[in-house]
């Protein structure tokens, strides 16, 4: 082993227990890694092993099941899939922004699933299922990519001013790629009510397009683009 | 009554274009009045009243001003929605800003016709 497969690494973390802080602090702390250490996440565990008090989700370690998610040096990131070594140090880790924090850096997710659910996040259709399969053309199926790979981790959705502001009102960009999935499925037959759902002044048109979401999207989907799309498709019905 | 949150007014889509329109509209008027004016070079009251006393610009002129109010409403409206919480308070702002714009709007057409 060569001198520098160990190496030390030093964090800021924001830190809150509700049932022992009267508020938020952020802690100073450094972590000693092994060379086997490469991801975000595996410098999160080995500090847990340091100071198990520190809260934070995790479950697949590989991007999937989007449960890592934090603003990590003043971005939304999964921890799994985030080079450690690729970031300028102290590494900053705060929870989500704009969500309640449950402790240190879990959020309370509820008002984010709510959105997610609003759009009926499943395939509506009244016809008889048939024998084997609804099936589509090529170029049907070819319109749900980049829509249908959304793991749900929060990381557009709470970077987004306008879902900040009114998370109970604004669907959020998490909720309206989900909302493009459904709508543009040919084998979906509620478009029209779908689209009803979202012609308010806030569920779709609070999105002012400052793609924030685009920006931090892990699996990079571009829920802007899907936004645009339920847009043009308003229009179309409209005229 | 239980606060319960209520959406679905639809009237989205109608000023998401509306807004629109009223951006190309008043975008492009600029172009128009800028070149106009730097064709003309008006250094006086009078060829001031020239630029204006000429048909298409008195139209496109108001169609100007008619965006420009439009656009303002929906967003000083935006403004209300994401600041003031109670719907009584908001209402009543929400229709002195149309009071407001409306009065505006005839003020400016009377005072390009008086040219």
């Amino acid at each position: 082993m060569s001198a520098n497969t160990k190496r030390t690494v030093q964090f800021k973390i924001y830190r809150y227990d509700p049932d022992k802080d009267n508020a938020p602090y952020m802690q100073d702390i450094t972590v000693e890694l092994e060379q086997s250490d490469k991801k975000l996440l595996d410098a999160l565990v080995r500090l847990k092993v340091k100071d198990d008090s520190l809260a934070f989700r995790r479950s697949c370690r590989e991007g999937v099941c989007g449960s890592d998610a934090m603003n990590v040096n003043g971005k939304n990131r999964l921890a799994c899939l985030t080079d450690v070594d690729e970031l300028p140090q102290p590494i900053v880790l705060r929870p989500l922004p704009g969500l309640p924090v449950v402790r240190d850096l879990i959020v309370d997710m509820t008002q984010f699933f709510k959105q997610y659910h609003s759009i009926k996040p499943y395939l509506i259709n009244n016809d008889p299922p048939p024998e084997r399969e609804r099936l589509q053309s090529p170029e049907e199926r070819e319109e749900l990519n980049g829509l249908y790979e959304c793991i749900l981790c929060a990381c557009c959705s709470t970077s987004c001013p306008s879902f900040w502001w009114n998370p109970d009102k604004f669907v959020g960009p998490a909720g309206l790629l989900a909302a493009y999935r459904f709508i543009a499925d040919t084998r979906d037959q509620a478009t029209n009510e779908r689209l009803d759902n979202l012609e308010d002044p806030y569920r779709l048109f609070r999105c002012h397009t400052i793609m924030n979401c685009v920006d931090v999207c892990p699996k990079g989907l571009n829920p802007t683009k899907a936004i645009g799309k339920i847009k043009e498709m308003m229009v179309r019905r409209a005229v | 009554m239980v606060n319960r949150i209520v959406v679905g007014a639809h009237y989205g889509l109608k000023d998401w274009i509306a807004q629109r329109a009223t951006a190309v509209i008043m975008a492009v008027y600029s172009v128009i009045l800028l070149a106009a004016v730097g064709a003309i070079g008006p250094n006086t009251y009078e060829a001031w009243r020239g630029l204006f006393a000429n048909g298409f610009m008195k139209f496109i002129t108001f169609l100007f001003f008619i965006s420009l109010f439009y656009h303002a409403w929906i967003g000083v409206r935006d403004i209300w929605m994401d600041y003031v919480k109670p719907t009584g308070i908001r209402l009543v702002l929400h229709v002195l800003t149309i009071f407001a714009l409306l009065g505006y709007a005839g003020w400016a057409t009377q005072i390009l016709w008086r040219l």
